[in-house]
């Protein structure tokens, strides 16, 4: 049963990784650019969350939708203000601003809430309950782990019919192919970019007040290291690709948790981190990811 | 012969400025240091400025000659540093001169640096881009985790070492705890001087520019700039990036063995990715492959917060801010254009008056 | 020194002149396949010693593949080649050069970052001899070797007239510059098989004349085996002692320029069929 409750606890945080790892991929596939801030953003939809219930009073529901609707325009306001002067710039350069992005969130959020930690409230809790009991009290599923799955598998499936079937999705794929020829084609290639910017970031609040409810301490740089978890999981499961962002998540946060409940506390990462370099080694470009080859 | 001298200048006489620049910025400090016009602060900054800018430059062998990627620079000097300490505890009864020590036990920590970063080549030589990137800051954090659970001490028998806690490392009585797991390195004798850090930027410089303009640093170069044509002339990717990367990461141990004896005690947690990222943004801001900027961006970054200091909490706003706008402004085509013409403007008036 | 085809005990073809020394490639059955796709198929080619060979095609039909299979960019999946009588199976590009041949690309690869100069020197890297070590501690070695290694650079440029060249910046060169400083590199390896792909592209016509002395100037001089890729039919007629058509991965015809040039095989490849009357 032991087994079973790290499985569940496992994918549900694998799911929290998913989702900010397809935020990841998205901007990633689009501008070609490893946003370093995205992190942040996850941060930053969370204090957004804890301060409409916390000081404001507000019930959950539109408070997560204040969340979102805050990262949202903060997504597209970073992208127009930083990135985008930057678009024809050596991708190094890019990166570095996304770090400085990174830094001015961070310090921007210590400014205003201060270094103490949060504690987020609980939402998931019906009829005073926050799980459900399974096989006679043997197998406890929180509530929130069993939202976070459902929530990362909704938001996959959405984002796979969005960039497959929708207009604005096919505009996406294909400024993520040639920036140029879509602009020939007619494709507003900043506007799509900025959509793209937009989406991560609405995901990456979804991600934040998840993130806080399963682990209720909020500070500035809570979304730090979630961030780089992410980004190892995006390119695990090959960056660029949506079920890869899935696939990648889900067994980082399942190989996390089996590594804290039975190897060591203090190695999980180090174990984490071991096993994906191992993976690239055998598949350099991720487990679902296309290996493009150089045309001589 | 004549000719020959005049063809050998550019690159020449560009290494000479650097080595000057350094040369002076070191008397200039040495002068401050001995008039006491240094602040406190400053003072301590001197060495760890050192060991930055040691660090820019052998990042930049990475980064700009050879073209890859690396967010886990931090885990070299981790290495070094942490075994530099342990060696430096070790070695101080048999050797007693302090300047000595400290050659011995950052050399200790050099070795130890280029020992891990032999693991570390073989990604690198299969990977490439972000997905080195990534490889790269995995086996940072990885160092910085397994540093978090070891735990070392020293008594009349020799060293010690344990991965549990500091009981089991079984020691005598006399036995003193040099590495505590998470608690880092205490008791650090502090052995680093401004002239220990500016030999070093000096051997530094010596070894990153003369291995660029000889014939391993023109063979990394092709590979960056062309892996098949390079290929194709019979260069081997392997041989050559190793070297690079080898003599990188041994530069990076000795820069931490530097730092980390100008503290008493130093956590793991110091030569983070956040560390890592720092080290490549002064490489970055200071120009890909140009040596002489990095160690500009490297001096400056390290002592931009201090000058910030008017701005009380502000100023880690304010530093990323400047970051973000000289990102901006020194790679936007349309601000670059403006500025290019701005100073082509003066040089022709410059040549006018001449 | 145009010498007449004659044929050698295996059957093929070489200048007359190479009859008596063995040929320096060849290519037996020769094959690749991509995704069940029959890139090249049973290519079988012969070279000798000194000769300017040529290999022509439509476009797609194959070319560039074969310099990619000589050169091991790809291994081939079927049949053999014979560098200088020895089998280059299982050899990396690497090894592929230093055992003698030596390619130009289609799209100009230069190290655009480095001098011309320096790019010279990368392809001289394996003759030189000093260590890293040398290098970093500036041994006498380092300064001996990078002396000569100037010295047979500034010939290898003076080749094109490219001597005052040698400081500016590889990316920075015009376009005919750059393929010129290609082919000097390819030769700083010192191969005994030169591969040129598509040497004349994009050259106006008394260009491609200098560049057609040049080659013949090269083959004179280091007595190597030039194979070039080129469209340009006048250059590949006037320069060419024995040229391959490749079409859809298949040879379709071999022989003098002559015989090519009346070969109805190669002329509905280009042409395509005569309508029946």
């Amino acid at each position: 049963m032991t087994i079973l409750s790290n499985l569940i606890s496992g994918v549900s945080l694998g799911s929290i990784y998913a989702i900010i790892a397809l935020g990841y991929t998205m901007v990633y596939g689009i501008a070609k650019m490893l946003n370093f801030a995205h992190g942040d953003v996850i941060m930053v939809g969370g204090y957004l969350c804890f301060c409409s219930t916390a000081y404001l009073g507000w019930h959950p529901l539109p408070s997560v939708l204040l969340a979102m609707v805050g990262c949202t325009v903060l997504g597209i306001v970073v992208e127009r203000l930083a990135y985008k002067p930057l678009r024809s710039a050596p991708s190094l350069a890019v990166l570095i601003t996304a770090i400085g992005v990174s830094y001015f969130l961070q310090n921007a959020a210590l400014l205003l809430w201060g270094s103490d930690p949060k504690v987020f409230p609980t939402f998931f809790n019906f009829s005073g309950k926050s799980s459900w009991s399974l096989f006679g009290g043997q197998l406890n599923v929180s509530y929130v782990a069993a939202i976070t799955v459902a929530a990362c598998l909704v938001i996959m499936l959405a984002l796979t019919a969005f960039t497959g079937h929708t207009k604005m999705g096919k505009a996406m794929r294909a400024v993520s192919e040639d920036k140029g020829a879509a602009q020939l084609m007619g494709i507003d290639v900043n506007f799509t970019i900025s959509m793209t910017f937009a989406i991560g970031s609405g995901l990456a609040a979804v991600a934040g007040v998840l993130l806080c409810s399963s682990y209720p301490t909020l500070m500035p740089t809570t979304g730090s290291m979630p961030g780089i978890k992410a980004f190892t999981a995006a390119v695990f499961g090959g960056i660029g690709s949506i079920p890869g962002a899935l696939l990648g998540g889900v067994l980082l946060g399942v190989i996390e948790i089996f590594a804290r409940a039975y190897v060591s506390t203090q190695l999980s990462d180090a174990i984490v981190f071991a096993v994906l370099i191992v993976v690239l080694l055998v598949k350099p470009s991720g487990l679902l990811g296309k290996l493009v080859r150089e045309k001589v | 012969m004549a000719t020959k001298l005049k063809r050998m200048a550019p690159s020449t006489r560009s290494s000479f400025l650097t080595y000057g620049m350094v040369i002076a910025a070191y008397v200039v400090m040495q002068a401050m240091l001995s008039g006491g016009l240094l602040t406190s602060s400053l003072k301590g900054m001197l060495v760890p400025i050192c060991a930055y800018v040691v660090m820019a430059v052998s990042l930049n062998l990475t980064v700009g000659i050879m073209g890859e990627l690396s967010l886990g620079h931090a885990g070299f000097m981790s290495v070094g540093a942490f075994t530099a300490v342990i060696a430096a505890a070790a070695l101080q009864n048999t050797v007693s001169n302090g300047p000595l020590r400290l050659v011995m036990s950052m050399a200790v920590g050099g070795v130890f640096a280029g020992l891990v970063s032999l693991i570390v080549v073989v990604p690198v030589l299969r990977l490439r881009g972000d997905y080195l990137a990534i490889v790269t800051l995995a086996f940072g954090e990885i160092i910085k985790n397994i540093i978090n659970c070891v735990y070392v001490g020293m008594d009349g028998t020799g060293l010690h070492f344990s991965m549990k806690d500091a009981a089991s490392l079984g020691m005598a009585a006399d036995g003193k705890v040099l590495l505590q797991g998470p608690m880092g390195a205490v008791g650090i004798q502090k052995l680093s001087t401004l002239t220990a850090g500016f030999l070093l930027i000096m051997l530094t410089l010596a070894v990153v520019l003369n291995f660029i303009h000889s014939r391993a640093g023109r063979a990394v170069m092709a590979l960056r700039d062309n892996r098949i044509a390079a290929e194709s002339v019979g260069i081997s990717p392997t041989r050559y990036k190793m070297m690079a990367f080898v003599t990188s990461a041994v530069l990076a141990g000795l820069a931490g063995g530097l730092y980390a004896m100008n503290f008493s005690s130093i956590l793991a947690k110091k030569f983070d990715f956040n560390t890592s990222i720092l080290i490549l943004v002064f490489v970055v801001l200071g120009g890909m492959g140009n040596i002489r900027c990095s160690i500009i961006a490297a001096a400056a970054l390290t002592v931009l917060p201090e000058l910030l200091r008017q701005f009380a909490d502000y100023r880690m706003l304010v530093y990323a801010i400047v970051l973000i706008l000289v990102m901006i402004f020194t790679n936007n085509p349309a601000y670059k254009a403006f500025f290019a013409r701005f100073r082509f403007r003066r040089k022709t008036a410059g040549k006018e008056t001449a | 020194m145009f010498s007449k085809l004659v044929p050698i005990p295996s059957g093929a073809m070489v200048p007359d002149r190479d009859v008596d020394k063995s040929p320096i490639l060849e290519c037996i059955n020769l094959g690749v396949t991509f995704g069940g796709l029959k890139a090249v198929e049973n290519f079988n080619l012969t070279i000798g010693r000194t000769e300017i060979a040529g290999l022509i095609g439509p476009n797609g039909a194959g070319k560039t593949t074969v310099f990619n299979l000589l050169t091991k960019v790809y291994q081939p999946t079927k049949g053999t080649i014979l560098l200088d009588g020895n089998d280059t199976h299982g050899m990396s590009t690497i090894q592929v050069n230093r055992a003698g041949i030596a390619r130009t690309f289609q799209n100009i690869r230069l190290f655009t970052d480095l001098t011309v100069e320096d790019n010279v020197k990368v392809g001289m890297n394996n003759a030189m001899g000093y260590n890293m070590w040398s290098g970093i501690f500036r041994l006498p070695g380092f300064w001996k070797e990078e002396k000569v290694a100037h010295q047979r650079a500034m010939e290898l440029l003076s080749i094109f007239d490219m001597q005052d060249l040698a400081d500016a910046k590889a990316g920075s060169l015009p376009y005919g510059a750059q393929r010129r400083l290609e082919i000097v590199r390819a030769l700083a390896t010192n191969p005994s098989l030169l591969l040129l792909d598509e040497p004349a592209a994009g050259m106006n016509p008394s260009e491609t004349a200098e560049l057609m002395e040049n080659i013949r100037k090269i083959r004179d001089t280091f007595q190597i085996a030039v194979l070039l890729i080129e469209h340009d039919m006048n250059l590949v007629m006037n320069i060419c002692e024995g040229i391959c058509v490749l079409n859809f991965g298949q040879v379709i015809a071999k022989g003098s320029p002559e015989d090519i040039q009346s070969n109805p095989t190669v002329i509905e490849a280009y042409l395509g069929k005569k309508k029946e009357a």
